[in-house]
């Protein structure tokens, strides 16, 4: 099978394989529409989302929303990866500071942001604080637990090296301890930024007036089926361009990983 | 070029005896171990895997402790790791993320920037990597990485160099041309070295004495003297001799191949 080793028909192939699925359902949902099958108002069919979707967005009122919820996730995610990352250096460092916080993240981590929305509305009021407060509690502990579990597992062998040398601690940190966590690092921010994004929706629950999030749910009440599934696909298009951004800097950080990128 | 300063440093080991506990009982990885290495001295260490040898090596770096017995350099006794022993493991141990002269640079504390670049320029020649300081570890192959490891594992010019199965996942003519280098590198730097193998030719070709270790528990067995100039040819009359006498410590209690004479 010669044929499959050119390089441009196996690009092709890859992306027809990458998209094949999404392109059938797709295909399928609009086909069960024109059959009858499903009621426009449960289901509308993708024909009327699209249709839907540019009427929001020639209104401008797409825009503003998208606008607004990725501010809300970058402020909240920002302040979530600051913490987590120097919280979860700390603690990854301290056996001490690990004994002493980990009880109480361990007991906070299960609980889901959304059951924070009284709190956060008796704390930080309604407006923006409140919002960011949520979007930052879904993205603060994959980033922290993930930092603390890639610093200790620093490899026992370099440790060993490293004190044959006797390399000094904060050295040892910088050039062995962060830079073998990294891996671990970015699947926390990987992870921290997909949870923030998915917590868009319960902060716009707070007495939102924009965002995707309020979007949906606005919808929801005047039963706008086809606006509700646009703000959904935004919703899971968006979380995808972020992740595939983050991904690119992780290659680059990760360079030297290169060599097992599997096949 | 790198000549160390000389001190003292003869390394002795007397009544050394060292055991791991296990959840019922405990292994004895090294018992009644006495071994005096002198200054300069090239001691290679023979003994089939789990007779206690990176355990013994593991002991004289410093980073095993709980033993019985005395292990002292220069006089001093050995209490965890310090700039006067280098170490060379069987696996480079590397850090990937950094590149050959940053891996070489890894062991300098507190130097001035221009120093610190001549001693890893210095010692990248003397492993013949000049060529490779901006090079990452994924890039080279596996006698270079070692032969960084090697580089790195001199910057601080340590009186005693130990080497733990160095070229043992070599392939064996990248095996024989390390054997070489470290020749080449004991001839310029004169450093004490102890190398540990499983390999008699390489103990031969190597060391001024080879020290043959039998297993279980971990025992020197007997010490031979190597008087043959270098560098030694493998195949001549005194060096298969000497093969033969090794490799009747090995298997008279096992196979007795031959009735040997002792
Ligand atoms: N950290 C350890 N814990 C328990 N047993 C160990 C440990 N290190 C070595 N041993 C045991 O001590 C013996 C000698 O091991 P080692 O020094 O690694 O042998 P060698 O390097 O000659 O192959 C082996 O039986 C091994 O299982
Ligand atoms: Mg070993």
């Amino acid at each position: 099978m010669a044929r499959d080793t050119n390089p441009r028909l196996q690009k092709i192939k890859h992306l027809l394989q990458y998209t094949g699925l999404s392109v059938v359902i797709l295909a399928l949902w609009q086909a069960l529409f024109h059959l009858g099958y499903i009621k426009p108002i449960i289901l509308p069919p993708p024909s009327q989302v699209a249709v839907t979707f540019w009427d929001l967005l020639k209104s401008g009122a797409m825009t503003r929303h998208i606008g607004i919820s990725v501010l809300r996730v970058l402020e909240g995610f920002g302040i979530a990866a600051i913490l987590g990352l120097t919280l979860g250096i700390a603690i990854g460092l301290s056996r001490t500071l690990d004994r002493l916080t980990d009880l109480i993240i361990q007991v906070i981590k299960p609980i889901p942001p959304i059951a924070w929305i009284p709190l956060a509305i008796l704390w930080f009021g309604i407006g923006e604080k409140s919002k960011v407060y949520i979007i930052f509690l879904g993205a603060f502990f994959p980033i922290i637990i993930n930092t603390i579990d890639g610093i200790r597992q620093t490899d026992q062998k370099f440790v060993e090296v490293a004190r044959i040398l006797e390399v000094p601690r904060l050295r040892f940190v910088r050039q062995v301890v962060i830079p073998g966590a990294l891996p671990a690092i970015m699947t926390g921010i990987r992870v921290g930024l997909m949870v923030a994004w998915m917590c868009v929706v319960a902060a716009e629950l707070i007495a939102a007036s924009s965002g995707v999030g309020y979007l949906i749910m606005d919808a929801r009440q005047l039963s706008q089926s086809d606006v509700v599934i646009v703000g959904m696909i935004t919703i899971g298009v968006i979380g995808k361009l972020m992740d595939s951004l983050i991904k690119r800097l992780e290659k680059r950080l990760i360079s030297w990983k290169a060599a097992f990128a599997g096949d | 070029m790198c000549a160390h300063l000389s001190h003292q440093s003869n390394l002795v080991i007397e009544g050394l005896h060292k055991s791991f506990p296990t959840r019922d009982s405990e292994v004895v990885a090294l018992k009644e171990i006495n071994l005096t290495i002198g200054e300069g001295e090239f001691v290679a260490i023979v003994g089939a895997s789990g007779c206690g040898k990176s355990t013994l090596l593991r002991i004289v770096a410093g980073l095993e402790n709980g033993y019985d017995g005395a292990v002292s350099l220069g006089n001093r006794p050995i209490a965890g790791p310090g700039l006067d022993r280098g170490m060379v493991f069987q696996e480079h141990r590397l850090l990937p993320w950094l590149t050959v002269e940053e891996n070489v640079a890894f062991g300098l504390n507190g130097r001035a920037n221009g120093e610190r670049e001549r001693i890893v320029r210095e010692h990248l020649a003397l492993v013949g990597l000049s060529d490779f300081a901006k090079a990452h570890p994924h890039q080279l192959s596996g006698g270079m990485a070692q032969r960084v490891a090697i580089a790195r594992s001199l910057v601080n010019q340590p009186g005693l160099l130990l080497l733990d199965e160095p070229f043992g996942a070599l392939d064996a003519l990248t095996r024989i041309q390390m054997q070489q280098e470290i020749l080449r590198i004991w001839e310029a730097e004169r450093t004490t070295m102890v190398l540990v193998t499983h390999d008699i030719d390489e103990a031969l070709y190597l060391g001024d004495r080879v020290v043959v270790m039998s297993s279980r528990p971990g025992t020197v067995k007997r010490i031979i003297h190597v008087s043959l100039p270098r560098p030694r040819d493998r195949s001549s009359y005194e060096f298969v001799q000497l093969r033969k006498e090794i490799y009747a410590e090995f298997f008279s209690e096992a196979e007795k191949p031959f009735a040997y004479a002792i």
